[in-house]
């Protein structure tokens, strides 16, 4: 099961305590970039490095392991992070959010609220905030140092007087605990709220900038905005057309050349265990409920025919 | 009805599988071993070692080909394989005045103690393609004595003898002192910094900026030929004011000796192939410094001249606060922006990772452009 060449987890032991420490220091001043000494991993760097270093060093033989990307586990890179950890640690994997201890995530949050003892490990690309709008990272230390947000707040200014409404719909800024501005990972803005007062722990990985950055549980997090412009967390103004859900983020579909589409819930997760418990939304069908939502134990693929599986986003087969 | 259909995983593995298919390419060609890439591709290698910062040929050479030839997936390969090495310790510096050159030639003088050694270059061919060598195809005899000689320096001769050549030393090799050292002695060349301090390693502890020139040279080392190529031909053509004179280029093996703490002394633990580059630029005193020639400095795994040149000439523009001199605006002045992208395997997984699914933020930016585009044209309909 375990790959025997590698230490439990792939990193070292003396990896493993640096990263803790950066971890550490990140869950003591939240919200703060704590720099550490990224290693060269066997994936690229940009796809998804400090995710899986900081999920190296916090996974025990015990944990069972989620990683979603996109908010799906079946999305290619999320195939292929899971399997690493599958490889060089022997741990359990689920795809049931409730079930997990350890949740890697690329860009997005579960729907399912968090229980204390979950650990979110978001991958992160960009962690800094001020980064486009200032390019040197000696100048964006020396702000954040001071807690010269300026040309943040402006930013934002600028946005409403060109368009009306700020223009950021990823990657949201956040203050945290009144104190530092966060880049919250490029999440869509409608996933900021569970950001804030999260019974689980949250740990921000980048791996190419080489920067640890932490949420405990319970921490305040509020996205940046103004009283006269408050934020809101949008989303597509539809409902799932398979499970129903109303309050769920959404992926557009297209489903052929004459403009026609349909919206699914980006979470394949949530979305499956709604359909599960008999929820149907525009264009789904009811459907068994699965006997077990973990690894191994999905039904053989049943080619065409209706009610396959639950991982919305990928090739769509549309049934007359 | 649309049906979703599982599909990641087996995705996958049918890519690896067309991969290796693809890596081997016609099975009526023969495939390439390990040890004709580490021969006859050695340039090939000595980049993948020197941007892979782990000097072993074999294993270049097995990147390469595990790689398809493409070498900056190569050189990840090395740098993903050297996460993994044990520690042991630090050598001593190399000492690369005792180097057996094979090639090592200086523009600031015609001639200096030891030659001007030209040894295998490329530099005065004619690049014309040479059809001959397809003839070295799976149907040509070989030559009677392929494969029976083992690489000689100077093709087994006796090195030409120069003229200012001195006493030998070890192997009979001429002595050949550094070329700066004769500007060091008038004093017109700005002296070596000296230090015993152990230098940092941006492999161990994050980059932090502003970097001391120790750390420079270590991720000028470490960075991209074909980016610091380009950083180096920008200062030429005026985007910083050095310009370079090679005071020194020299390849060949340098011993490399390393502290065993149980036996007090330092001990030989092999011998490794390095190109070092001295440059020597000039300029008219400053705020600070009275006339001296100034030093760029590169040095690199394997015969890397490309990569030690600009090297050479990059550090010397990264230096020109320490020299008291202006900042220009140029790109190959700009410590943050030469260190931050230098490094061609985090700009390529960056540059890569657009090719991965980023659909839900597309999708959140669709959702406020319909919002803001419908505002508009509510707008110039409630106008009209």
């Amino acid at each position: 099961m375990t790959d025997q060449a590698y230490n439990f987890a792939y990193l070292d032991e003396q990896t493993k305590r640096m990263i803790r420490r950066a971890i550490l220091k990140a869950v003591a001043v939240p919200g703060y970039q704590v720099p550490f000494a990224s290693r060269e991993m066997p994936m690229p760097y940009g796809w998804g490095t400090g995710g899986v270093q900081v999920t190296a060093a916090c996974l025990v033989p015990e944990d069972v392991l989620k990683v979603i990307d996109q908010g799906a586990d079946d999305t290619t890179n999320a195939v292929s992070i899971r399997k690493f950890f599958r490889r060089v640690s022997g741990v359990a994997v689920t795809e049931a959010t409730t079930e997990a201890t350890v949740i890697q995530t690329r860009h997005r949050i579960p729907e399912t609220p968090l229980h204390a003892g979950q650990i979110l490990v978001y991958q992160v690309p960009i962690p800094e905030p001020l980064r486009f709008l200032e390019p040197r990272e000696t100048e964006t230390r020396k702000m954040h140092a001071l807690e010269e947000y300026g040309l943040m707040q402006v930013k934002l200014y600028e946005d409403i007087a060109r368009h009306g409404t700020i223009a950021t719909s990823y990657a949201y800024p956040v203050a945290v605990e009144g104190r530092y501005v966060m880049d919250p990972s490029p999440i869509p803005k409608f996933d900021n709220p569970k950001l804030s007062d999260s019974p689980a722990l949250q740990l921000f990985g980048a791996g190419r900038e080489s920067r640890i950055y932490a949420l405990p549980p319970h921490t305040q997090v509020v996205s940046l905005d103004f009283d006269d412009h408050p934020f809101q967390p949008t989303k597509a103004a539809h409902d799932c057309d398979l499970c129903g859900a109303a309050t769920s983020y959404l992926d557009e579909v297209i489903t052929d050349d004459a403009g026609g589409r349909m919206f699914v819930c980006s979470d394949t997760d949530f979305c499956g265990g709604r359909r599960a418990v008999g929820h149907t939304g525009r264009l789904g069908t009811r459907e068994a409920p699965n006997p077990t939502r973990g690894e191994g134990a999905s039904p053989p693929p049943r080619g065409e025919g209706p009610g396959v599986g639950g991982h919305a986003g990928q090739r769509a087969e549309v049934v007359k | 009805m649309y049906v979703a259909v599982k599909g990641g995983e087996r995705a996958i593995d049918n890519a690896h599988a067309f991969l290796a298919e693809e890596r081997r390419g016609d099975p009526a060609v023969p495939e390439l071993s390990v040890a004709q890439i580490r021969e006859q591709m050695r340039l090939a290698v000595n980049r993948v070692m020197a941007e892979g910062s782990l000097y072993d040929p074999d294993l270049a050479a097995l990147a390469i080909k595990q790689a398809r030839g493409d070498l900056i997936e190569a050189v990840f390969l090395i740098r993903a394989y050297r996460t993994t090495l044990p520690r042991h310790g630090l050598s001593q510096p190399v000492d690369t005045a005792a180097m057996a050159v094979t090639r090592r030639v200086s523009a600031t003088f015609k001639d200096a103690p030891g030659g001007q050694v030209l040894g295998p270059t490329f530099d005065y061919t004619h690049r014309l393609l040479d059809f001959a060598l397809m003839a070295g195809g799976p149907d040509a005899p070989l030559p009677a004595d392929a494969g029976t000689m083992p690489p000689v320096p100077h093709g087994g001769k006796e090195a030409p003898p120069s003229p200012l050549v001195g006493e030998g030393w070890g192997g009979g090799a001429p002595r050949m002192p550094h070329v700066t050292g004769f500007l060091n002695r008038e004093g017109l060349i700005e002296p070596a910094p000296a230090g015993d301090d152990t230098p940092p390693d941006l492999t161990r502890s994050p980059m932090e900026l502003p970097a001391s020139r120790a750390l420079r040279l270590q991720a000028l080392a470490r960075g991209d030929e074909g980016f610091l190529l380009s950083l180096a031909y920008s200062t030429q053509r005026g985007y910083g004011r050095t310009h370079a004179f090679v005071g020194e280029l020299r390849i060949g093996m340098v011993e490399v000796e390393m502290d065993i703490p149980e036996l007090g002394f330092a001990v030989p633990i092999g011998e490794i192939e390095l190109t070092e580059c001295e440059t020597v630029n000039q300029f008219k005193g400053s705020r600070t410094e009275p006339p001296q020639f100034t030093r760029g400095y590169g040095l690199t795994f394997g015969q890397t001249e490309r990569k030690a040149l600009a090297m050479s000439l990059v550090d010397r523009a990264l230096r020109w606060k320490e020299l008291g001199e202006d900042f220009t605006g140029a790109p190959a002045q700009d410590e943050e922006f030469v260190l931050m992208h230098a490094d061609n395997v985090q700009a390529t997984g960056f540059l890569e990772h657009i090719k991965l699914p980023h659909y839900v933020d597309f999708q959140s930016e669709t959702e406020l452009i319909r919002r803001l585009r419908a505002e508009v044209l509510a707008q110039r309909e409630a106008a009209e």
